[in-house]
């Protein structure tokens, strides 16, 4: 048993170290690829503007339920008017960024991970390496940082559009005072909050990028090894989010 | 070239879009608002004994009606007393200069504003003046116990926060 | 430049998957200009071999001359170099999925020069020309067949102008008129180009019919070479074995197993 967790512990630290210099590899290969502005756009497109609908459904639906319960929550103290700052703090510092990076996970890393598990299943990154093109700085590293820039920006639209949908249910129907709602806020949310929310988005947009294209570009290339890489990258994002957001949130306190 | 044209076009409202709401939310949600900045305002001074957790960029306000922010927050190491620096629009400029300031809870639980009670005298505030009658903020723990012994006593209708009037 | 005869020189080849010897002490020497075939039976390591000849894979021992450079030693930059001196073509085609044919002929053109556009697009209307499928430029892969796919990235594998091209199982799951076109275009190419064709195969008929020289190769090493002539009246029963395709032989029919009747009779959990 204790032999056991020993080996897992072991084998968990080699997969982490693995990561890590595959990271450096991306890094290393950076700058080149930066020279590629076609190929990073792209990336973007396909990370960024392709997630837009889902995160911003998903961000109004959740602002609006932030909304409903912040006021059922705040009305017991008779403090509606702070609705505003408690769903902005709420969206902002955590949910923002968490939620985001779920549903890329979700949308886009599955999506990186399956193109490059087929990627290499059907030899196009060997057929790549054999027209003295480097894979990992013609197609990886431009998904990568398509996913490191977009990660940000999905974050802020998603806390954006929460606090109007919290604002759609607290002032219009709630009756929460439009007035009070925005200058309660303005004046409770520091930058640092916002500062926090970010940091954390470009974090775990950085974590989510790597595990998806590492994933990917691992995957045995059969149709079950890239089904599994899509599943590892959904599940291994999920729980690293989930630590990085507390690690996070620890250091800013 | 269409297509890739679409895709440009895409990324950029894409990345715009992203902006936009990084920018919101470091201007409309924050303090670091630009309304009263760029407006033509006046300073004025006021040193409280406690100002709980006032923050810059906090509300002013004369009968409910916001007329400032608060510009600064300092500390007199010889008073032991905290410097608030309030800006004031220039648009209220007939506020009595022996006006006294207190500082208030939005809510219960709601953050802390500067509230002006308007004085008696023939003169007006202006640029660089001094509130010198000041009360302070409420100790937040004192009401949140007050609260939780009424909600422990199974009691719906918590009292309303007292006034600072009553400590005058 | 002292150019030697053989453009592949390998000497007493070591390499090894998971501690099982795939090559122990392979010897081989491809003649320039010429094809070169290069058969055995599933499982000698023949696709292994082309990993290890194009720097894919790194031998555990021996030594890899390709074009007079020894490939062990060699930098990532020095390999790449190299690498644009080779053309490969992959089982499948390995098209790039998310580009046109004609995006796909033009991409190391795209990645390795500057070319101006019109000078791209007559080169790579010239080579899909040669392969005959000039018609299908704006198609994407998805839309080819096996031997369309196999006919483009054949024209993307020329468009460099290599001095060695590697084909990888150029004939499985083809029709007989696909193989036909497929056979016809590594002999021309061979010849019209004046480069050296390396093809692995097991399609004893097939590359025959095309190939100057055979390397046989079994169990990890070569076990007969020849003009296919010559390998069809070879004194080896390996080789008889492969060349008629015999069932049994040296290469036996059943994989190592426990004895049949023995395993039939054996109740369940009674082995």
């Amino acid at each position: 048993m204790l032999a056991e967790f020993r080996d897992y512990l072991t084998a968990s630290l080699a997969d982490l170290g693995d990561v890590v210099r595959f990271l450096m590899r991306l890094l290393v290969n950076t700058p080149r690829a930066l020279l590629r502005g076609d190929l990073i756009i792209a990336q973007i497109y396909n990370a960024g503007t392709l997630s837009l609908v889902i995160i911003m459904l998903s961000g109004l639906f959740v602002g609006m339920v932030l909304g409903l319960q912040g006021f059922q929550l705040l009305q017991r103290f008779g403090s509606e008017e702070a609705l505003g700052t408690a769903a902005t703090i709420g969206l902002v510092k955590e949910l923002g960024p968490v939620v985001t990076a779920l549903l890329f996970a979700g949308r886009a890393g599955t999506a990186l991970a399956s193109e490059l598990g087929l990627m290499r299943a059907t030899d196009q990154l060997s057929a790549m390496e054999m027209m003295a093109v480097d894979p990992i700085q013609r197609v990886v590293v431009p998904r990568f940082l398509g996913g490191v820039i977009a990660m940000p920006l999905l974050a802020a639209i998603f806390s954006m559009i929460g606090i109007y949908g919290a604002q759609l249910i607290g002032v219009q129907f709630m009756g929460v005072d439009s007035g009070s709602f925005w200058s309660q806020m303005q004046a409770s949310v520091d930058l640092e909050d916002v500062t926090e929310g970010i940091v954390k988005s470009a974090v775990f947009g950085v974590a989510c990028s790597l595990i998806a294209v590492y994933e990917g570009y691992h995957a045995m290339p059969t149709a079950e090894g890239v089904g599994q890489a899509t599943t590892r990258t959904v599940v291994t994002s999920a729980v690293v989010t989930l630590f990085l957001d507390y690690l996070i949130t620890a250091m800013f306190l | 070239m269409g297509k890739s044209r679409a895709l440009n076009l895409g990324t950029g409202s894409f990345v715009l879009l992203g902006f936009a709401a990084l920018f919101f939310l470091t201007t409309q949600t924050t303090s670091r608002g630009l309304s009263f900045a760029s407006q033509p305002h006046y300073d004025v001074t006021a040193k409280f004994d406690n100002i709980g957790d006032l923050k810059v960029g906090a509300p002013v306000s004369i009968a409910g009606v916001e007329v400032g922010r608060v510009a600064k927050i300092s500390f007199d190491s010889r008073e032991f007393k905290a410097v608030v620096v309030m800006s004031l629009n220039s648009r209220y400029n007939q506020i009595p200069a022996d006006s006294d300031a207190s500082i208030y809870t939005q809510g219960l639980l709601g953050g802390k504003y500067v509230g002006l009670a308007p004085g008696g005298a023939d003169t007006y505030l202006k640029d660089k003046d001094h509130i010198d009658v000041t009360f302070s903020a409420f100790v937040l723990e004192n009401l949140i116990g007050q609260l939780a012994a009424n909600f422990i006593k199974g009691k719906s209708d918590a009292p309303t926060p007292a006034a600072p009037e009553k400590t005058k | 430049m002292n150019q030697s005869a053989a453009i592949v020189e390998i000497r007493n080849l070591k390499y090894g998957v998971g501690g099982r010897p795939v090559f122990d002490g392979l010897a081989m020497e491809i003649p320039r200009g010429r094809v070169t075939a290069v058969m055995g039976p599933s499982g000698t390591g023949k696709t292994t071999l082309l990993r290890l000849i194009t720097g894919q894979v790194a031998a555990d021992g021996g030594s890899i001359r390709v074009a007079d450079q020894e490939l062990t030693g060699l930098s990532h930059a020095e390999l790449y170099l190299l690498r644009r001196r080779m053309g490969m073509l992959f089982q499948n085609g390995a098209l790039l999925t998310d580009l046109s044919v004609f995006e796909n002929v033009a991409f190391p053109l795209r990645e390795h020069t500057d070319l101006p556009e019109r000078l791209i697009r007559q080169l790579v209307l010239t080579k899909l020309q040669a392969v005959g499928l000039r018609g299908a430029a704006e198609f994407m892969p998805a839309e080819l067949s096996g031997g369309m796919s196999r006919r483009v990235a054949l024209a993307r594998a020329i468009v460099m102008d290599p001095e060695i091209l590697i084909y990888d199982e150029p004939f499985v799951g083809l029709d007989p008129i696909s193989l036909g076109v497929i056979l016809r275009l590594i002999r021309r190419l061979n010849d019209a180009l004046g480069l050296t064709s390396i093809v692995v195969s097991h399609d004893v008929q097939e590359i025959s019919s095309v190939a100057d020289v055979v390397f046989l190769l079994s169990g990890g090493k070569v076990v007969a070479q020849g003009a296919p002539q010559e390998l069809r009246t070879y004194p080896s029963e390996i080789v008889v074995q492969f060349m008629g395709g015999l069932a049994d032989g040296p290469v036996p029919f059943h994989f190592p197993a426990t004895d049949y009747f023995g395993e039939l009779l054996a109740r369940d959990g009674d082995p």
